[in-house]
This record gives structure tokens, C-alpha cells and sequence, in this order.
């Protein structure tokens, strides 16, 4: 996940030893990718430096029992996304969607909007209202499939690397994702969908 | 998307476009995308969105302040442990 040389000559021992300054330099490491995995979960730069915060207080007082077996960034990853779905759930416990999409018996949404968008522009495609909408619809999915999507997608992480962080088997990981990316493109369809026709082209 | 078809490759398609699936599933869907332009356009849509999300990913860096207001959240509240 993260190959720079820092991470890699990061002592272990030293860490679990609660040797202040290599945690320093553990923090330097990693704190830009938990910030951003922060921020895309919950969609708040103040909520986002909260669990970027927490994530490190508790990676130091649970070092000593980090057993090695998976990566520190898989680890780190671990403690960030159950902060932040703990954060999520405490936010809206029970969070009800009156407009949840149609789903198949698959649980996979069934797409309504058949627009082709392709062709517009990159410039309108990456506009700052189109960036601000993507943001949205992120943060629409639930929070289940959300943390999937953001690590995979957003974060670069491997289907491997994203099921050891969330403890799921690899199939899980992958129909999550499906879910997420179809519930993305439907409502990207309907937002883009309108650029097309404004343009006259639909 | 009404085709039986339809519904039943959906739940393919983002393997598909990870190139993931295997080499029968992957012919099977390619037979159907080629007599089907709904879902052809659902496939390139697919892989526009993700596409999109990719590239406006890549930039963010931590705002400002970020990084000091951390190191110091954790010097406080380490030292703090420590004390006590």
C-alpha cells in the first residue's frame, strides 16, 4: 500500500517497545492516507481530523499487542475504518433512505438510468460542481458498501488488501463493490444525463 | 434492462471491467453486450464513473494544519497517559 522507504525501514520492535520517535515517524508515514480515508468516508474535514486523531491514539496504545501479521498500513486501516463506521453509526443510527434504489434479488440495483455521458467533455466531467457531486454521491451509499468503494476505488487498495482491513472474504469485498459502483454510475447517469440534454444532445 | 440476460450479468459487470472474470463469463458477456446497446452503454457508463472517481482522487493532500494540530493532539494526550 505504501512503499516508500520510510515505511519500510520502520522498526517493529522499536514500535511495540512504545519508542516515541518511531512512532513520530510512523505518524509522518501514514497520517496523509488515514486523513484521506477519513475524509472520503464521512465527507467533513473536522469529522475526518477527529477520527485521524483517535486512529493514532489508539494505534499507540495497541502496538504492543500488534502481532505483525498483517501490514502496519492494513492495521492502521483497520483502526481508522471501524472509527469512522463507529462515528457513522453514532451519527445516524438509524439511518433510513426513503429513496433507496430498486434492487434485483441479486441486491444489485437495477439500472434505470441508460444515458450514454461518455462523450462529454473531460472539462464538464471534472468540473467543480461534477467533483462536488461525486463527493455526494459517495456519501449516499451506506456506510457498508461505502468503505468498500473508498478503499478500493478511491484509496487504490487491492481486493486482498481492502478484505484483510474490513475482515471480509474476497467475494464480499468484490459484491460490495459491485453494489457501490452500480448505485455510482446511476446516479452519476442521472447528473450527467442532465448536462446532456442542457447541451441539446440527449 | 429488461432482458432475463440483463438482469443476470449485472451482477458481473464490475469484475468485467477489472478484467477479473473468467475466460467463459467474460465471452458470455461479451456475446450479450454485443446484441444488447442498453447494457453496452451501462458497461462504458461503468467504467466512465469509475474512471472519474480514479482521477479525482489523486490530488488530496491534507489541508493546512492538519498534520501540527495531530502531532500535538497525540503529545498532550500521550504525555498526559503518561503522568497519570
Amino acid at each position: 500500500m505504501n512503499s516508500s522507504k520510510a515505511v519500510e525501514e520502520l522498526s517493529l520492535e522499536a514500535l511495540r517497545k512504545g519508542d516515541r520517535s518511531e512512532f513520530a515517524r510512523m505518524v509522518e508515514a501514514y497520517y496523509p492516507m488515514i486523513y484521506n480515508l477519513s475524509y472520503k468516508m464521512l465527507g467533513d474535514a473536522q469529522d475526518a481530523e477527529d477520527i485521524l486523531q483517535e486512529t493514532f491514539l489508539k494505534a499507540y496504545r495497541h502496538l504492543r499487542d500488534f502481532d505483525g501479521r498483517s501490514s502496519l498500513s492494513t492495521w492502521l486501516y483497520r483502526i481508522a475504518t471501524n472509527e469512522a463506521l463507529m462515528f457513522l453509526r453514532r451519527k445516524k443510527p438509524e439511518q433510513i433512505s426513503i429513496d433507496e434504489p430498486l434492487e434485483t434479488s441479486e441486491g444489485e440495483v437495477q439500472p434505470v438510468q441508460i444515458v450514454d455521458w461518455c462523450c462529454l467533455p473531460e472539462a464538464e466531467l471534472l468540473s467543480s460542481e461534477a467533483r462536488a457531486h461525486l463527493d455526494q454521491a459517495v456519501e449516499k451509499l451506506p456506510p457498508s458498501l461505502r468503505v468498500v468503494f473508498v478503499l478500493r476505488d478511491l484509496q487504490g487498495l487491492s481486493t486482498q488488501e481492502t478484505a484483510a482491513v474490513l475482515n471480509l472474504s474476497e467475494n464480499a469485498v468484490k459484491t460490495r463493490l459491485s453494489r457501490a459502483r452500480l448505485r455510482l454510475r446511476e446516479e452519476l447517469s442521472s447528473y450527467y444525463g442532465e448536462r446532456l440534454s442542457e447541451r441539446g444532445g440527449a | 434492462m429488461e432482458h432475463q440476460d440483463c438482469r443476470r450479468l449485472l451482477g458481473s459487470l464490475s469484475d468485467f471491467v477489472d478484467g477479473e472474470l473468467e475466460a467463459e463469463i467474460c465471452a458470455e458477456i461479451e456475446r450479450h453486450l454485443a446484441e444488447c446497446p442498453d447494457c453496452r452503454v451501462v458497461v462504458d457508463t461503468l467504467r466512465k464513473t469509475i474512471y472519474l472517481y480514479h482521477v479525482s482522487s489523486q490530488e488530496t493532500s491534507p489541508p493546512e494544519g492538519v498534520r501540527d494540530r495531530l502531532f500535538r493532539r497525540l503529545e498532550l494526550e500521550l504525555k498526559s497517559e503518561k503522568e497519570s
